[in-house]
């Protein structure tokens, strides 16, 4: 049901009855690495090529979702879901081999809430029993398209940020145990000059900020009524420039605890990670490892999660133009909030 | 917000860059690839009788020779984070920008691959110089201004 | 005192580098063209020879080599052949370190994957 301007309320409250989260060796060496199904000890998965490997992670975590959530692949109706490579070859490829109807989209690393958001959008009109949303992204396979090749020695500034190697995946079901998907609102495209693309956070915070006010504006809730608010990837700039956005609007964050994933996913004092992570499995693999197992425990009750996208190409970028971002906010709460 | 309020509110936030610092590193880095240059070239003169200008080709390949090795160790990008331009302006961040290409695109192919992406990075570098020594030359003739 | 003057010259060349980085914000891309260049105007107003001479490996190891490198490859030439030699000669010098960057990067790749 439709909310204000942009957010769909669902009122059949689908429930996301399992997860699968799998990521590479910087995150296993991260504080959340327990929470992950699957840690790789090696950046390649013993693939031939980075791009093998980062389709094989979204595998991976397709199978464990579907194990988790207790059900049979054949029951899942509808595969949503994207990457950063282009022409989303990672998940053309790896939901080839789960062989599932497949909606791709491209969000970029805010892929995570866009198809969760269409998933539990599927579920709650009727439009399927069993939704499933996934994403995944790979440090190098990142690298190579975007910015250098992997062995190249070029200087990151501190703005910079680490792509997160893994994959997360999500099945949304109309009924069952787990968190529920309440409401989500999808973001507009907003772009205010940042042109620089190793300071993606600078970048993205505006799109984050607008979310999430039209969210309030949209469901009349305010940061008090949420546990945990959590970007997905702001990382250090992004984070601060958004508490000062919001500070200079008069929003009450400081009712909220007002986190990122980018900031979770890896010990930034200790790790070389310049800013933080980034990547589309960076929310996914915090949101569906580790925040639903909070959610799971009675550590949280409700929270909202907000995945945020820097739009642009590499031709983009050398053709001299800014940076479009976006976001979505997904609010996941517990069964019984 | 406008655009322009914008990106000045970010950069007030935008931590800043340890230029001294990296102007340092990139000193004493650079400058120890050109020791060891001329360490190489000296060996050269004694060891094979050339003079400085027949032992220069030998020495810049044996600098292109160690920084391939270290690009394959997987060593280079992460000397390169500490070094900055110390390990990026000398030859040796030349060669290191072809090998990263080649290996990285192996997975294309050789042709394809390997061949056609070689020079992504180092190419701008061959082009300007190439276009740089044109003019001069052209302004040599245009002016009647002897040669070397 | 040859191996301190190729140090001083040489990181210095490469501080001038890293102010490009830092301060002007250009790639590593833009700062190498820029460099070559200024190698190139360097040799065509007579500076680089001399500098060559004084710090040895200081002068002839940076990236600005290569632009003072094809310029004395041309200028060599158009003295010795005419004007066609500004085309000729402009790789004489620079063809080593060329030729050496592409054979051993190619052979690198037949046998080397990349560590990430």
């Amino acid at each position: 049901m439709l909310r204000g301007k942009q957010t769909w309320w669902f009122d059949s409250r689908p429930v996301i009855i399992g997860t699968g989260t799998v990521v590479g060796p910087d995150e296993g060496a991260g504080p959340l690495a327990a929470d992950f199904d699957l840690v790789h000890a090696e950046l390649d998965l013993n693939q031939k090529s980075w791009e093998k490997a980062e389709r094989l992670l979204l595998e991976q975590a397709s199978d464990f979702a579907i194990r988790n959530a207790g059900i049979r692949k054949e029951q899942v109706q509808f595969y949503v879901g994207g990457d950063l490579l282009n022409q989303l070859i990672s998940n053309s490829f790896a939901v080839r081999e789960l062989g599932l109807p497949y909606l791709g989209v491209f969000g970029a690393c805010s892929t995570s809430m866009l198809s969760l958001a269409l998933a539990a959008q599927l579920v709650d009109s009727g439009a399927a029993q069993y939704a499933m949303a996934g994403t995944c992204s790979h440090n190098c396979t990142a690298e190579k398209q975007f910015r250098y090749p992997t062995e190249y020695g070029s200087q990151k500034p501190p703005t910079a940020q680490y792509t997160v190697t893994g994959a997360g995946a999500a099945v949304v079901a109309a009924s069952g145990n787990g968190p529920v998907v309440a409401c989500a609102t999808i973001g507009k495209i907003v772009d205010l000059g940042i042109s620089d693309p190793f300071n993606m956070g600078a970048a993205m915070a505006p799109a984050a900020v607008d979310t999430i006010q039209t969210h309030f504006a949209d469901t009349g809730r305010v940061p008090g009524d949420y546990d945990l608010i959590v970007t997905g990837d702001l990382a250090t700039v992004g984070h601060r420039i958004a508490l000062d956005l919001f500070a200079r609007d008069g929003v009450p964050m400081q009712d909220t605890v007002f986190s990122d994933c980018g900031l979770m996913i890896y010990d930034v004092e200790r790790q070389k990670v310049q800013a933080g992570g980034s990547g589309c499995a960076c929310s996914a693999v915090v949101t569906y490892g580790h925040l639903l197992k909070r959610l799971n425990r009675g550590e949280l009750k409700r929270i909202l999660v907000v995945a945020t996208g820097a739009l642009l190409s590499p031709l983009s970028y050398q053709q001299g133009e800014t940076i479009p971002c976006i976001a979505h906010a997904v609010a996941i709460e517990r069964g019984d909030a | 917000m406008s655009s322009k309020e914008y990106k000045t509110f970010a950069k007030q936030r935008e931590p800043s860059r340890s230029v001294l610092t990296n102007c340092v590193r990139a000193f004493v880095s650079g400058g120890l690839i050109c020791v060891l240059g001329q360490a190489i070239q000296n060996m050269y003169m004694s060891w094979l009788k050339l003079s400085a200008t027949q032992a220069a080709g030998p020495t810049v390949a044996t600098l292109i020779f160690i920084s391939v090795l270290l690009t394959c160790f997987g060593v280079y990008d992460k000397l390169a984070q500490w070094a900055g331009a110390g390990s990026a302006v000398p030859v040796t961040g030349f060669a290191n920008s072809m090998c990263s290409a080649a290996l990285e695109h192996r997975a294309e192919g050789l042709v394809l691959g390997v061949g056609g992406n070689m020079f992504k990075l180092a190419g701008s570098v061959i082009v300007y110089g190439t276009v740089a020594a044109f003019v001069i030359g052209l302004i040599h003739v245009i002016f009647g201004i002897r040669g070397h | 005192m040859q191996f301190v003057w190729a140090f001083l010259v040489g990181g210095g060349i490469c501080v001038l580098g890293q102010l490009m980085f830092d301060i002007l914000k250009l790639t590593p891309a833009h700062t190498m063209s820029t460099l070559v260049v200024l190698g190139a105007i360097a040799d065509a107003l007579g500076w680089y020879e001399p500098l060559v001479d004084f710090a040895g490996a200081g002068a002839s190891v940076p990236i600005t080599s290569f632009g003072n490198a094809l310029v004395h490859g041309a200028l060599t030439e158009l003295e010795q052949t005419g004007p066609i030699g500004v085309i000729t000669g402009m790789f004489k010098v620079t063809s080593a370190g060329i030729s050496a960057a592409i054979i051993f990067s190619f052979l690198a790749a037949l046998v080397v994957r990349p560590k990430g």
